[in-house]
């Protein structure tokens, strides 16, 4: 390999008269290049196209709160004592000095109170990790709204999902680590989840807390998995998923010239490069001004950990809202013993029911797959009224998660709407099995109407706004084509039918097909039929054949109109004096002249 | 980029999806072609682009500023004096200066990427993802070549030993993490049993009731009507950090309430477990452990602050709404010569949440 160089120095010669970017660069990059091959990864990623869409900033969100996270987390470190040792504050904060605490609290007040700026990083981290996992939750409605999961995406679908995980698995340690009233409360609720499991909840709280609930260790194990190894896993897989965004090249909406198989957009260098890099400014500016003007977390409010205090509407971190609703929302006495062991249902349940909920969401790619069977790929972005069912199955998902998180402030609502405590849960308790039910058929029927609606303007044309007498005295609206850039928007060439199950082979048809049949139908039973190029080009001839008419009919009564005015020379469109073009002076636009005679203005001017 | 087809397409030619229930449609709506590139403001206007351009590297150098002006601020607005108002004026002054000095980076970047760069679109081709038929086949090819070579497939005896071995080697790491919590040592013989530990608390026979964290005893008179008063055991009180205080305390946090004794509804069992309408009963929720710390004096209710069980002190502390199961464990007292609040024994059952093992 490296004797066979020689004959490529040539046109490596030319373009060494003319470098680009000067002598410097380009005797650098030629360094860089015979060591990595790195040209080729540029020749490929350089100019490589995205498409745009607002939506499409919203993993960009994620991703980059999470750098901020990252950097700003690295600071924390460096001052942040993961220990459980008791100690007695002293630092700068009067109120708690003399305070008996852990070194992990006490730390994290001298960060505080104690360092310049310290105070501020410690509110960008946990601003930014609240923005971390709004940013996927946000990006991943997109991408199940547009049906971006599928194929090829299938198995990105699922790494997000992953790391959607472990942004939460990484927000609870976060908040757990200063050791202070609100997190210790926090962890004392997770011990008492755990102990209601089954067989072995006892003993994954014993060895989790090392001991008796709280122990001395949780902070220490705590620290290890939120910086070391959960970080690990989850950057890991954010490459991954990132790479097989580049491989499987990003979705985009259908409009003019673009098909399922191209990608229309801007390049890499410069504008996606710039564009992505300023965005990143933006989320950390934006974030680093929030910390800057509201508090979050204050710990030096709480004091250290105590059993026995405890504040009235303590909440925890928004994305932990979900699962602390829904162990609100069981009802009394969810409990049995049996087989002279405890059940607790009060906490199996919501713990069964959130895990569906989460591993549906995680399946549900492959589910539709199934159903449709449909093997190709699909890189064009539906809009989500076009997937009926699926928007409405989100939104059912959407309002169950809503109705959880809500529980999760119950108290709260209960204070600041004067309503009962028990009113509020019991709300609550019902709509969360109402709700999604409502959402489910509400968002259907809104989808089927807005399709009809988009099949309307592309047969029909859009409503102008122009009201015509006919000479029967009947008013019409005049509709007017929409052009076939935006007609071809509105048109879905992506339709789905009901399985009809045949016999295979062996003259039996499994259950398997029954049930693929039941959902299919259950998916794609109310939908319209695909257009065809026919039928547009009916429909526009028709429109234009109607706008004619329509036309032709106006110049007969706008001709009337004016012979009756006795100005049959008056023209039969609105006078463009460059001030009132809009103006619907029609049918008489007829000015008074001086010597009083009616004369038209502008009589050169004919309908065109 | 290339707009002409790929070459290698028809390496894939043995791939054909099949497209499932999709709809077939004979004729299609043709898309229409990539509409023609319509010229910005800046594209027209010199002086609108001269203007971008202004823009843009004026926010440059606002940044500048602003990252000058943290810094400034930085120095401007110490914290040793310990003042809430001077760490609020330094997260505050500095923080703005960092966010500013970032945003308008990114401000300026997109700016200079929408206004100024060229906005003419680009078509890329896709290519299916799976590879081409020779690839495919030349992995195929490997995999198969390594296999002969090995005799993975073959040599089934060594494959299975191998993967017998591998899954063996996990468990001992298993067995490593029974280390995470402590064993039974001669001085504490249940401190490696979370059962023995959970059935057990502090409060023994004719343990003194005293104030938390004052640690000062209670005399019964001095529980008045309708007052609430969070008790610890006394030997609690005289525990240090080191010595498991918190854990002892997470088991052991009492509330005392006063009731008129004929507000009380009390099984004959249990008659004699309260002391003139003093009551005492565990402080640990029976759902997940948060302390039950809100009293209603005026409809005896007890509230757990978390997920809002609710128990009725005047029943025998039973669940009236929440998610909560079961009574909180009531504490037998009584009083000593002194007229001091004591236990007249532990707890009866386990207190906190329910367990696996409890019965």
């Amino acid at each position: 390999m490296s004797t066979a160089t020689a004959p490529a120095e040539t046109p490596d010669a030319e373009k060494r008269d003319a470098p680009l970017g000067g002598r410097f660069i380009g005797a650098t990059a030629n360094y860089i290049d015979e060591r990595t091959s790195l040209s080729g990864f540029v020749k490929e990623l350089g100019r490589k196209i995205f498409p745009d869409h607002w939506s499409f900033m919203l993993g960009e969100i994620a991703l980059w709160s999470f750098v901020v996270v990252l950097l700003s987390g690295t600071f924390l470190t460096f001052f942040f004592q993961a220990s459980m040792v008791p100690t007695h504050y002293t630092g700068a904060f009067l109120p708690m000095r003399g305070v008996e605490m852990s070194a992990a609290l006490d730390s994290s007040l001298r960060i505080s109170f104690d360092l310049r700026g310290g105070l501020l990083v410690r509110q960008i981290h946990h601003w930014a990790a609240l923005v971390f996992v709004a940013g996927i939750g946000v990006h991943m409605l997109r991408i199940f709204f547009t049906g971006a999961f599928r194929k090829p995406r299938e198995l990105n679908w699922v790494i997000g999902f992953i790391l959607f995980i472990l942004a939460m698995a990484e927000g609870f340690t976060g908040y757990s680590l200063p050791d202070d009233l609100l997190s210790g409360n926090g962890l004392r609720i997770i011990d008492g989840m755990i102990k209601g499991i089954p067989l072995v909840g006892t003993w994954i709280s014993f060895l989790l807390f090392g001991g008796e609930f709280p122990g001395t260790a949780i902070v220490g194990r705590l620290y290890t998995l939120h910086i070391l190894l959960l970080p690990a896993i989850l950057v890991g897989l954010l490459v991954l998923h990132l790479m097989l965004m580049v491989i499987n090249k990003h979705t985009q909406f259908a409009g003019p010239g673009r098909t399922n198989s191209n990608v229309v957009g801007y390049p890499m260098m410069p504008v996606y490069m710039s564009k992505m890099g300023g965005f990143l400014f933006i989320t950390f500016g934006v974030i680093v001004l929030i910390a800057s003007l509201f508090t979050i977390n204050p710990i030096w409010n709480y004091g250290p950990y105590d059993p026995s205090p405890v504040s009235a509407g303590t909440q925890p971190d928004w994305y932990i809202g979900f699962a602390d609703g829904a162990l609100r929302l069981v009802p009394p006495g969810w409990e049995i013993v049996f087989l002279d062991r405890t059940w607790s249902f009060n906490i199996l349940v919501p713990l069964v029911g959130l895990g569906l909920f989460i591993v549906l969401v995680a399946i549900y790619p492959f589910i539709e797959a199934w159903i449709t069977g449909d093997k190709r790929e699909h890189h064009i972005a539906e809009r989500p009224r076009n997937a009926a069912t699926r928007t409405a199955i989100g939104a059912a998902g959407v309002t169950f998660y809503a109705v959880l998180w809500a529980a999760a402030s119950s108290d709260i609502i209960a204070t600041h709407f004067y309503l009962t405590m028990e009113g509020v849960i019991h709300t609550l308790q019902a709509l969360l099995v109402v709700g999604p039910v409502v959402a489910y058929f509400v968002t259907k029927r809104i989808c089927i109407a807005l399709q009809k609606k988009d099949r309307e303007i592309v047969l029909h044309g859009y409503e102008s706004g122009r009201i015509v007498r006919l000479p029967g005295g009947e008013y019409i609206e005049v509709h007017q084509p929409v052009d076939e850039y935006e007609r071809w928007k509105l048109v879905d060439n992506d339709g789905y039918e009901p399985l009809v199950v045949r016999p295979n082979a062996h003259g039996r048809i499994p259950w398997h097909e029954n049930l693929r049949a039941s959902l299919s139908r259950w998916l794609f039973e109310d939908r319209l039929a695909p257009l065809t190029q026919a039928e547009i080009d009916a429909a526009v001839a028709h429109q234009h054949h109607e706008l004619e008419h329509i036309a032709a009919e106006e110049d007969v009564e706008l001709q009337g109109a004016h012979a009756r005015a006795g100005v049959p020379g008056a023209p039969h469109t609105p006078i463009d004096d460059g001030h009132h073009s809009e103006t619907a002076v029609r049918p008489s636009n007829v000015i008074v002249s001086d010597d009083g005679a009616r004369q038209p203005v502008n009589p050169d001017e004919k309908n065109s | 980029m290339a707009h002409e087809d790929d070459p290698l397409e028809h390496e894939r030619a043995s791939w054909n999806p099949s497209p499932g229930l999709a709809v077939a449609v004979s004729d299609p709506v043709e898309p229409p072609a990539l509409p023609p590139h319509r010229e910005r403001v800046t594209d027209k206007d010199p002086v609108a682009m001269k203007h971008a351009v202004r823009t843009v590297y004026t926010l440059f150098y606002l940044s500048v500023a602003a990252s000058i002006w943290a810094i400034a601020a930085y120095m401007l607005f110490p914290i040793e004096s310990g003042a809430i108002v001077d760490i609020r004026n330094n997260n505050m002054f500095v923080g703005l200066g960092i966010g500013l000095a970032l945003l308008a980076i990114g401000i300026a970047a997109i700016h200079w990427s929408k206004a100024i760069m060229s906005d003419k679109e680009h078509i890329e081709p896709r290519h299916a993802t799976r590879g081409r038929d020779t690839t495919r086949a030349a992995a195929v090819q490997a995999f198969s070549d390594a296999n002969d070579d090995s005799g993975f497939g073959r040599r089934v005896v060594i494959r299975n030993s191998m993967i017998a071995a591998v899954v063996a080697s996990l468990a001992p790491a298993v067995v490593l993490f029974r280390g995470l919590a402590p064993e039974n040592t001669p001085a504490n013989p249940i401190a490696g049993d979370p059962v023995a530990l959970l059935e057990e608390t502090m409060w023994t026979a004719g343990m003194r009731l005293v104030h938390d964290p004052e640690g000062t005893p209670i005399r019964a008179a001095d529980v008045t009507l309708g007052s609430a008063v969070h008790v610890i055991p006394e030997s609690l009180a005289e525990l240090g950090h080191a010595e498991g205080y918190l854990e002892q305390k997470a088991k052991a946090i009492v509330l005392v309430m006063r009731l008129l004794p004929e507000d009380l509804i009390e099984s004959p069992e249990k008659a004699d477990w309260s002391y003139e309408g003093i009551v005492a009963y565990s402080k640990v929720c029976t759902h997940v452990g948060c302390p039950v710390a809100l009293y209603e004096q005026q409809t005896h209710h007890l509230l757990c602050p978390c997920h809002q069980s609710q128990f009725d002190v005047t029943d025998a502390a039973k669940v009236i709404f929440g998610p909560a199961a079961r009574p909180l464990p009531q504490l037998p007292i009584t009083i000593d010569d002194e007229g001091y609040l004591i236990a007249r024994s532990g707890f009866t059952e386990p207190v906190g949440p329910s367990f696996w093992e409890r019965h």
